[in-house]
């Protein structure tokens, strides 16, 4: 059995990254919590943050799971210190994991150069801290796995989106669970989806979750398709859908999630991305690390991203893998892609080799590998206002 | 079918280039060959026959829009001739997938 080393967390999941986390609890605190990282270049010191001053019982939870997410070692809070959001609570959800934390508070640190100082201090103590947790041996069906596309053309429902497919079912078929997303790139696909769940209620889940998606998205006026996927050769919203539905794989759909809960077993899951309620906060995620983030608040190890046009961004917290569909946009970016699916457009290799090459790709990250995004530095992170109501009974069936 | 063009599924109307087609290629098509009347950039699509106003667009055998216009065998399918069943599609002026955006 594959196998390879993770870090232990004192709630049993592993995880394959010991990355220490710099957030931010307000835009105000961005600068001097980015300046804190700023001191360990080339060190697995990481930013990440929510802008806003208003409470937002999303963006509270998000946090809450991303510095307790398996690939984090420990986590230092930087507050402004008049800003809303509960650092007291956030501080002892880390706390009660084991893991190092610390909250400066700039108005009470003495401002933007002695508040870096200390930050940099703390961190530094905190590498040697978090050096002694535990390695363990992980196996496949130890890890979450996402997917999302981004920057998608007429190239990905053909080559990438159905390799990651193949990779998502050979990882599946291994215990692993693994996370697809987006019900807004779904609108056209509910009925075929819905047939895969493994209840009929859960399928009625499923459809339910398109239909809200093309509620939001009408209200708002845009659906979630961007102008360069006109130019790659997309028409409609739904072509984008159906190539977009085939990262899914073949395997049953085993429930339905959103941001921030975690897949109890092994299985494929639909996250429902988009808010619930009247529409408020704006777009449900206005760029594609928006919905990367809510993945790995969800758990995900690691996220594996199809580009056809071609995107360059990583992510804080867990690596990234792209996988070019388009065979231009990868000699273009080669630099950038760590898989080039556009072979299978090329006539040079089957969608079997590619996914079996991304299945291989993602046990060689799990080991430690570092993938092209990891390499070039890129560790994009965002999070905005949303509002969910928790999921209904009939999305966890194995687990009502 | 061989060629620079796809069929995905035996259901479509549509074909999809798998590389960039030159303006007058000759494409062999189920009715007969017909020259291109204009570029056609990897991944666009051509209609696999003549398809009527109005009439469901089909690719991988699923509906992917509606004919907005008539649209003859070869010719270039995109949002000057279908729209969606579902939400407006938004583009810009590079939408043809050939004239650039921005200066190299």
């Amino acid at each position: 059995m594959t196998s390879f080393q993770g870090y232990l967390r004192s709630d049993g999941r592993k995880g394959i990254r010991n990355t220490i986390v710099v957030a931010y609890l307000v835009e105000c605190a961005h600068f001097v919590a980015q300046r804190i990282v700023a001191g360990f270049e080339g060190e697995d010191v990481q930013l990440i943050g929510f802008p806003g001053c208003f409470p937002n019982d999303y963006a509270a939870q998000m946090m809450d799971r991303l510095c307790t997410h398996p690939n984090v070692g420990a986590v230092l809070f930087v507050s402004l210190g008049c800003e809303s959001f509960d650092k007291v609570r956030a501080s002892n959800t880390v706390a009660a994991t084991g893991r190092p934390v610390k909250t400066l508070v700039i108005q009470k640190s003495g401002g933007t150069q002695s508040t870096v100082a200390a930050g940099r201090t703390w961190v530094r103590e905190a590498m040697s801290r978090i050096a002694e947790v535990p390695r363990v041996p992980m196996q496949i069906g130890d890890l979450i796995i996402g997917t999302v596309c981004g920057g998608s053309d007429g190239t990905s429902g053909i080559s990438g989106n159905p390799a990651a497919g193949r990779a998502f079912d050979l990882l599946i078929a291994r215990g692993a669970a693994c996370i697809f997303e987006e019900t807004g790139e779904l609108i056209g696909c509910e009925n075929i989806m819905a047939d895969r769940a493994v209840t009929p209620e859960l399928g009625e889940e499923l459809r339910r979750s398109v239909q809200k998606a093309e509620r939001y998205y009408a209200t708002l006026g845009y659906g979630s398709f961007a102008a360069g996927n006109a130019a790659g050769g997309l028409s409609t919203i739904e072509e984008k859908s159906l190539g977009a539905y085939v990262k899914s794989g073949e395997s049953p759909i085993s429930g339905l999630i959103k941001p921030g809960d975690v897949p109890p077993s092994g299985g494929l899951y639909l996250m429902d991305v988009v808010p619930d309620g009247e529409v408020r906060f704006g777009f449900p995620n206005i760029s594609d690390n928006a919905e990367i983030v809510e993945m790995i608040a969800s758990g995900a190890h690691m996220t594996l991203f199809v580009t056809g046009r071609g995107s360059v961004v990583g992510s804080a917290i867990s690596p990234v893998i792209k996988i070019c569909a388009n065979p231009d946009t990868y000699r273009a970016l080669s630099d950038d892609m760590d898989v080039n699916a556009g072979d299978i457009i090329d006539g040079n290799r089957s969608i079997d080799q590619v996914g079996a090459e991304i299945f291989d790709l993602v046990v060689a990250v799990a080991g430690g590998a570092q993938t092209k995004s990891e390499q070039l530095g890129h560790r994009e992170f965002i999070l905005t206002y949303k509002s969910f109501d928790p999921i209904g009974p009939a999305c966890l069936p194995a687990h009502a | 079918m061989t060629g620079p063009f796809l069929l995905l599924h035996e259901a479509d109307n549509v074909l999809v280039a798998r590389l960039s087609v030159d303006q007058g290629t000759v494409v062999a098509l189920q009715d007969g060959a017909i020259t291109l009347s204009r570029p056609i950039p990897l991944a666009h699509k051509i209609a696999r026959h003549d398809i009527a106003l109005g009439e469901t667009i089909y690719k991988y055998g699923m509906p992917i829009g509606i004919a907005t216009a008539p649209i003859y065998a070869g010719e270039h399918v995109h949002i000057h001739n279908i729209r969606s069943a579902y939400t407006a599609t938004h583009a810009l002026q590079d939408a043809d997938g050939t004239s650039a955006g921005v200066s190299l």
